[in-house]
């Protein structure tokens, strides 16, 4: 796909001689190259912005009102921000599980799905052993088994894709219908909580077997687990022969395959961690701030961190600022529901938005001068 | 035991003629979207503004088919979008398609809150089953007549792609772009026309959700139809008549949780929700290939490179 640039310029820049002057040039115009990855998407964000204040207007709503509430709601005091980070977290891992599919060419948009399931295969596992074993047991099982399940869930879409070249966009997303489906079939079944008359849920998984939060904050877990795992799977993509053989596979497939590259093992192996990283999104989202699996864990998450990604240019690390700034947005959605009565679909609106204009603007890398001067080795 | 499997076949046959409209609706226009060689994966957003926008109307107006009219340009006004984006260079269609899915779904969220409550007119259905005094087969066959619209869009398209110049002109367009433009054709403006005409289908499709069944509007109205009307022209082959077929049998598949409970079976409904969504993938992989792209693919589509 047309934005798997950054792994090119990386190529670019990997394949030139070690001499001093040559890196520190390199460094020059790698930094001018770069700054259009950073300008255009910001560019498309102002546009956007700009849009969205208009169509507010149209409807007889301010948008400074709006960037108000969104500061107060996001960022401005401590509980906002504590509550932007907490909702960042399963942002940052669907948008991971969107980003490493997309560094091997694949778009990927299963991470709701995993979320779902791998919520669900925590609860579920969690449940049975309340009061009979202990936490430090049952925790890493919890992991385990959200983390698994995902990985398994979007792993079949990886695999589809190479085995049987069924086009993995569709596939991921109808899996998602498929997992939210298996998981109401047995919290409205088999697995349903009779003492819960209100909403379809499994039984609670018990304040023990809850992850908590970081001390002296009320930020779960999931927050730095994500930071970390972006961090980590960075240097995978970036730093390893795995990462560069899915760059390489992503680049060219034909090459790859002539090159011997294991294709089948990386298209899979992708698709794993993405589902793997979604699973974990699922798991965060029970142990640490649902306490059960039941519907509400379908709550969009997967689908704002498909624009997270695609906005972080699929780019590990830079996808933790992005997420925080739309985890804002999302904590934001119920103080401007309330204050400004407008309807929790604004938000979506405004991602919407946000996505169109961005995929417009892929159209403008590479007009601009500014970034390439003094640039012999031109992109092509 | 008897008498409910044949309760269960014919509310299948009328689940099928009713389920299937919308998905042949959508999957007739993103046939002609991919056969100009791209793919709008956004008329799921496009299938729930259309039903909104449908619904709104038909309120207001108190005439149903205004609403039709009114979804089928919202849904034009969609697939006009996919389309000029997607004609600007290095825009990909796959991922402008996800983009419009979610901002179609969010617009329609957005301007259909207020229209939750209220109950607008429907469209009439034509009752076809007077000769029985069967109440599951009069109910069954009570067909609105948007079902024979779109098999008439479908039997006039596959018509004309087969024999009238436009239908070549798309077919060219779709399946090498360097010789539709040496024979002095716009591929931008074909393709931008045949995503806007797709997108006004897939908008007509959205009203039959809201207008007629399940016949009202909510948030959950439709859950990855147009999604996996998408995924049945691949299956359908790029045929429109095939879509047609495809569509049935997927409503069909979809009336099965319906049509059990309706005899009392409930267990495993959600099972059963998920059926259609499990029949599209197995269908997709029944059709793919991992070494030839799929038969009759249109050349330009950036599925078959």
């Amino acid at each position: 796909m047309s934005s798997g640039a950054p792994a090119a310029s990386g190529l670019a820049a990997a394949g030139t001689p070690p001499s001093a002057p040559s890196a520190r040039y390199d460094l020059g115009v790698r930094l001018r190259a770069n700054s259009e990855y950073v300008a255009i998407p910001v560019f498309a964000l102002l546009m956007a912005a700009a849009l969205f204040a208009v169509f507010l207007l149209a409807i007889g709503k301010s948008p400074i009102e709006f960037v108000n509430y969104v500061w107060r709601g996001g960022f401005g005091t401590a509980f906002s921000l504590q509550n932007t980070l907490q909702r960042s977290s399963p942002l940052i891992l669907t948008a991971l599980a969107v980003a490493i599919p997309a560094r091997i060419g694949l778009i990927m948009i299963g991470g709701e799905g995993a979320l779902v399931l791998g919520g669900f295969a925590a609860a579920a596992i969690a449940v049975p052993m309340v009061g009979v074993v202990p936490p430090i047991v049952t925790i890493p099982v919890m992991v385990a088994a959200a983390v698994l399940v995902g990985a398994m869930w979007v792993g079949i879409a990886g695999y589809l894709r190479y085995a049987r070249g069924v086009n993995e966009t569709i596939s991921s997303l109808l899996l998602t219908y498929i997992g939210i489906a298996i998981m109401n079939f047995f919290v409205e079944g088999v697995m349903r909580d009779a003492s819960n008359p209100n909403k379809p849920s499994t039984k609670p998984i018990g304040d023990a077997y809850m992850v908590g939060y970081i001390p002296g904050t009320e930020v779960h877990w999931g927050f730095p687990v994500g930071v970390l795992l972006s961090v980590a799977l960075y240097i995978l993509m970036t730093r390893t022969t795995f990462g560069f053989a899915a760059r390489v596979t992503g680049g060219n497939f034909r090459a790859a395959l002539a090159q011997g590259l294991p294709v089948g093992r990386l298209i899979v192996g992708c698709a794993m961690i993405a589902g793997g990283c979604a699973g974990l999104a699922g798991y965060f989202e029970v142990a640490a701030i649902q306490g059960r699996a039941n519907a509400s864990l379908a709550a969009g998450y997967g689908f704002t961190g498909i624009l997270v990604s695609f906005l972080a240019r699929h780019n590990p690390v830079v996808i933790i600022p992005v997420a925080i700034m739309f985890g804002g947005l999302v904590a934001s959605g119920g103080l401007i529901q309330r204050r400004m009565g407008m309807p929790d679909a604004t938000v979506l609106v405004l991602q919407g938005l946000i996505f169109v204009v961005l995929l417009t603007s892929e159209t403008l890398y590479g007009r601009f001068a500014i970034f390439r001067a003094g640039d012999a080795k031109e992109r092509t | 035991m008897n008498a409910g499997v044949v309760t269960v076949l014919i509310a299948m046959l009328g689940g099928a003629i009713r389920v299937s409209t919308p998905f042949m609706f959508v999957a007739v226009g993103e046939c002609l979207t991919e056969k100009s060689g791209r793919v709008n994966l956004g008329l799921e957003g496009t299938l729930v503004l259309g039903a909104m926008v449908a619904y709104a109307i038909s309120y207001h107006t108190g005439s149903p088919w205004a609403g039709v009219l009114a979804a089928g340009i919202a849904g034009s006004a969609l697939g006009a979008m996919h389309g000029s984006i997607c004609s600007l260079p290095r825009v990909n269609d796959v991922a402008v398609g996800i983009a419009m899915m979610l901002f179609g779904t969010g617009v329609a969220f957005f301007f259909g809150k207020p229209y939750i409550q209220p109950t607008a007119p429907r469209l009439t259905s034509i009752p076809f089953g007077g000769f029985s005094d069967d109440l599951n087969l009069r109910s069954a066959l009570d067909i609105n007549p948007l079902f024979f619209v779109g098999i008439a869009v479908a039997v006039i398209m596959a018509w004309a792609f087969a024999n009238t110049r436009w239908g070549l002109i798309v077919r060219t367009v779709g399946d090498s772009a360097p010789a539709a433009r040496a024979m002095g054709i716009s591929v931008d403006l074909v393709r931008f026309l045949s995503t806007t005409v797709g997108g006004f289908l897939a908008g007509v499709g959205g009203a039959f959700l809201s207008l007629s069944y399940p016949g009202s509007w909510n948030q959950g109205l439709s859950s990855g139809q147009g999604l996996m009307a998408v995924a049945l022209v691949i299956f359908a082959r790029w045929s429109p008549l095939r879509c047609v077929l495809a569509a049935l049998l997927f409503g069909a598949a979809g009336a099965l949780g319906p049509a059990l409970q309706s005899v009392g079976v409930t267990q495993g409904y959600y099972f059963f929700n998920a059926a259609p969504y499990i029949l599209t993938l197995a269908l997709m992989i029944a059709s793919s290939s991992a070494t030839r792209s799929a038969r009759d693919m249109p050349g330009e589509l950036s599925m078959a490179k």
